[in-house]
């Protein structure tokens, strides 16, 4: 379980009030897609990755990274049992969807990344640390179902 | 792997980024000391706190010899040879940190080039400062 001082908690419901997830959620996905092209083996059926061009403009990607971005309102939901909020959706990635656990940070850095570039200065180093820790916590939900 | 118009994009992001040397090297350490704070015990020496002369200079230091290396990549094991003597028998910082502070380095590329930092110029980024690190590590046994 994790602990969330009154300011972690309050930065991250900041962060979350105002994320235009139809902009960041495409953007995240496709860049992890292009950064760590080894990814797009759970994206077989997506139609046109061949190059980043084709990757930003998949709709298919775009559409896929607003879902997984919504994904995170359940762990925003329920900070104080982000195990709980994620036990399903970790049994999906371990036993339908088979993805391995370490691609959770690549996307999760570059979510972190994407977030960076549209706030500029905004996201100082102390927010940058507890967005970090939130998705941190997620992740490791997301890993616990797998055995 | 890079290719040869990733190694320019890289040379050019580099020379643009030179001459706020001190800001983005400083930016990068605060964002690793911060998200890592297990970094910090490297530092215990120096003044590390936000605009500490310590802090600028050593985040120049970084910037510079990430934009020296640059300028010919498939040289980097030369140019850096100083730079692995250095880490690998003085300093001798445990090589995960590298992944720490180029995680935080691409974070704080990202905050000042905002739309700039494209996807392409991340893959190639990242790629480089893996390469960086990996060279640097070299000589630690």
């Amino acid at each position: 379980m994790v602990n969330w001082t009154k300011t972690e908690k309050a930065t991250i419901t900041d962060i979350f009030s105002h994320l235009d997830y139809d902009d960041i959620g495409p953007k995240a996905l496709s860049r992890c897609l292009i950064v760590y092209p080894w990814t797009q083996r759970y994206f077989s059926g997506f139609g046109n990755l061949y190059n980043a061009a084709a990757i930003i403009g998949n709709a298919k990607v775009a559409e896929h990274g607003i879902k997984v971005l919504h994904g995170l309102d359940l762990g925003l939901k329920k900070m104080d049992n982000i195990e709980a909020a994620y036990a399903d959706l970790s049994s999906l990635h371990s036993e339908k969807l088979h993805v391995d656990p370490d691609n959770f940070k690549l996307l999760s850095d570059c979510i972190t990344i994407v977030l960076a570039a549209k706030l500029g200065s905004a996201f100082t180093a102390e927010t940058q640390a507890t967005f970090q820790k939130f998705l941190g916590a997620v992740m490791s939900a997301l890993g616990k179902q797998y055995h | 792997m890079l290719s040869n118009k990733e190694k320019m994009l890289i040379v050019e992001i580099w020379e643009s980024l030179t001459p706020v040397a001190e800001e983005i090297g400083a930016d990068a350490l605060l964002r690793m000391f911060a998200c890592f704070p297990g970094s910090k015990t490297y530092f215990s020496h120096l003044d590390i706190s936000r605009g500490s002369p310590h802090l600028l200079s050593h985040g120049k230091k970084i910037v510079l010899a990430l934009a020296e290396g640059s300028k010919d990549i498939s040289q980097l094991i030369v140019t850096l040879t100083p730079l692995q003597i250095m880490h690998a028998y003085q300093l001798r910082i445990d090589p995960t940190n590298f992944k720490l502070l180029s995680h935080c380095m691409l974070v704080a590329l990202s905050c000042l080039m905002r739309d700039d930092f494209t996807a392409v110029a991340h893959a190639a980024m990242d790629k480089y400062l893996s390469a960086f690190a990996a060279v640097l590590a070299e000589k630690y046994r």
